[in-house]
């Protein structure tokens, strides 16, 4: 494996857990709801994926587990925000402290034992090509996914009527409500999309990238992935491109340590943050252009007028 | 009225004195643990030796343990809680509750405190640590033996004195056997972050490492070293479940014996306020016993008289063979 087909492989294995739960939270937001609780969804999917594949043997059973168990704590945050009204900021923030509470609980069983890999797809031919082979056909399963939820979730969202439905709701969600749409129920089900990838990415995190299972796994990525979702203007592209930034600034932070560039290490640790905020200065130059794709009802509890 | 009264105070008074008695007896040791024991690294082999005071002890320690305190001012809190709830005896086991042990010791001066790793004592607090660098030089001279590319990755933590004399150490034992061998060390800038070492040991095996080692806590470096195909060395712990193929041996911290002297110095009431530093000699360090030692001196004993006849540190390594040999 040559020096540049390593990087990329890790620049990939390190953005796609990003990318998983930041594409979910896009259609989340797109629908007007602001879900904080994604680190506790990645992280109870990260638990749950992991009992599950250590108790049954199959990371394929331990993957879905994990995305029953972030649809299972999305719909909690679903049913408090929507159902009940509460305020969507606290509750997410408190489903966050919920996930990773109760995470460390279910876990703490399975704390120290070696897990079960997901393991990479291999083509009998075009996995083995020169260049190109490994990387494009030799990678996680899980990684393709995410490749395809992007694609998918760009196309349904601009050429679906179901997309448009969706939008709708998230700008102006008492005229969708007039037009006969209903909101409530759209919102649910964008939620729950939301916690099945949240899931999906901490699968991805106790299956794939570390197969074990420690607390507080995820590490803060769910919060950088709610980031990347500003920070790509709600558009699918950007948020691919803002996730492999992140993940490429990160791994090659770590190959300048390894080369013994002079860099203070916490220097180089910073830098993903410094670069993701630099491209959003650059993208917020031009104001009509970031402005446009926000959710105008973002945030706000919809409460049906008569 | 009275006599009611007086007899009711009577009785609460003398069983308030029994308790108090019975708990008297009883000593309390506490241990504010950095991670969780089950990262089969260095809060593991604390826990070890808190298991090994329970069975030493029996009834008459009782020993509660605090785990995944964070240094800083939740330690000084999580100490003073521990202090309050009457430990006798507390283990602060990471050098960065280094400030908060001294703090909460001023306020508490009848309990005795054990900080590892650290420098700074009092009349009630006392340092230990082992002697770690012994183990990295000796893995140091088993790396430059058993690496192909003359090149090692190092996992490091934080550029603490005794990280750096780790790095130090293992490149110094390399450069006995091999004097060009080099060493590329990559700073995570945390104790335990298993997705950021899995990262580390990736990019080191791309950079050309053949050998990965790490001063941090979790097992991932291991389990992608193994992945790999490279030889990995583990933390603090045997780490051998993880990766059986890639593992050739670890540096082991016993506690134990430290533990269970200290706890009798309390017991005994002849505890003072000391700084421990033992080594291999001292059985505080130890290596692993893995299959592939196992393996290597059965099928390359000239490989262990090559190790022998280059090393001038001649009573550590003959100390290490009698472990894995004998």
């Amino acid at each position: 494996m040559s020096a540049y087909e390593a990087i990329i492989l890790t620049i990939i294995t390190a953005s796609t857990p990003l990318l998983l739960a930041a594409i979910g939270e896009l259609v989340v937001e797109r629908s007007g709801v602001l879900n904080l609780g994604i680190e506790g969804m990645m992280v109870m999917g990260a638990v749950c994926g992991f009992a599950a594949s250590y108790v049954t043997g199959s990371p394929w059973l331990g993957v879905l587990a994990a995305v029953l168990a972030g649809v299972a704590t999305s719909l909690l945050f679903g049913f408090l925000t929507q159902s009940l009204m509460t305020n969507q900021v606290a509750t997410g923030l408190a489903i966050t402290l919920l996930g990773l509470g109760l995470s460390g609980l279910i876990g703490s069983g399975f704390v120290g034992l070696p897990g079960v890999k997901l393991t990479s797809v291999s083509i009998p031919w075009l996995t083995d090509l020169p260049y190109v082979g490994r990387l494009v056909f030799g990678q996680d399963p899980l990684v393709y996914v995410s490749v395809i939820l992007t694609l998918g979730v760009a196309y349904v969202l601009k050429h679906t009527r179901v997309g448009l439905i969706i939008r709708a709701v998230g700008q102006n969600h008492h005229s969708a409500h007039a037009l006969g749409y209903r909101v409530i129920a759209v919102r649910y089900a964008c939620i729950a999309f939301g916690g099945a990838t949240s899931g999906l990415a901490g699968a991805y995190l106790s299956l794939v990238y570390t197969p074990q299972w420690i607390e507080n796994m995820t590490a803060g990525r769910g919060w950088i992935a709610l980031a990347l979702v500003v920070f790509s203007t709600w558009l699918p592209a950007r948020l691919a491109a803002g996730a492999y930034l992140f993940g490429g600034v990160w791994i090659l932070g770590l190959y300048a340590q390894g080369m013994g560039i002079g860099i203070p290490s916490q220097l180089l640790s910073s830098l993903p943050y410094v670069a993701t905020i630099l491209a959003l200065v650059i993208i917020s130059t031009n104001r009509r252009l970031s402005v446009i794709n926000t959710p105008a009802s973002l945030g706000q509890g919809f409460v049906p007028d008569r | 009225m009275n006599k009611l009264l007086k007899a009711a105070a009577g009785i609460v008074l003398a069983s308030a004195l029994s308790v108090s008695a019975i708990a008297a007896d009883k000593l309390k040791v506490g241990f504010i643990y950095i991670g969780p024991p089950g990262d089969h690294g260095w809060t593991y082999q604390h826990d070890q030796g808190r298991q090994a005071i329970d069975a030493h002890f029996g009834d008459k320690v009782e020993t509660v343990f605090v785990e995944n305190v964070p240094e800083g001012p939740d330690a000084e809190r999580t100490i003073t809680r521990l202090a309050r709830q009457g430990a006798g005896l507390i283990f602060t086991t990471s050098f960065g509750y280094m400030d908060p042990t001294m703090n909460v010791a001023a306020k508490f001066p009848d309990v005795k405190f054990e900080h590892a790793t650290g420098y700074k004592r009092s009349d009630n607090v006392s340092t230990y640590g082992a002697r770690f660098y012994e183990g990295r030089y000796v893995i140091g001279q088993i790396a430059a033996q058993m690496s192909k590319s003359g090149v090692a990755g190092y996992i490091g933590s934080f550029p603490i004195p005794e990280v750096v004399r780790g790095i130090n150490s293992f490149l110094l034992g390399a450069q006995t056997v091999n004097p060009d061998f080099k060493l590329k060390v990559i700073w995570v800038n945390s104790w335990f972050d298993p997705g950021r070492e899995a990262d580390a040991a990736k990019v080191l095996i791309s950079q050309g490492a053949d050998i990965i080692t790490q001063h941090t806590d979790s097992t991932a470096a291991v389990q992608v070293a193994e992945e790999q195909g490279v030889s990995a060395f583990g933390q603090a712990s045997d780490m051998a479940p993880f990766a059986p193929n890639a593992l050739l041996t670890s540096i082991i911290d016993n506690w134990a014996d430290y533990y269970i002297a200290r706890t009798q110095a309390v017991l005994d009431g002849s505890w003072v306020s000391t700084d421990t530093f033992g080594g291999m000699d001292a059985n505080m360090v130890e290596m692993a016993r893995t299959l592939i030692c196992q393996q290597l001196s059965k099928r390359e004993p000239k490989l262990l008289l090559k190790l022998l006849k280059q090393v001038s540190y001649i009573r550590l390594l003959a100390l290490f063979i009698s472990k894995t040999v004998a």
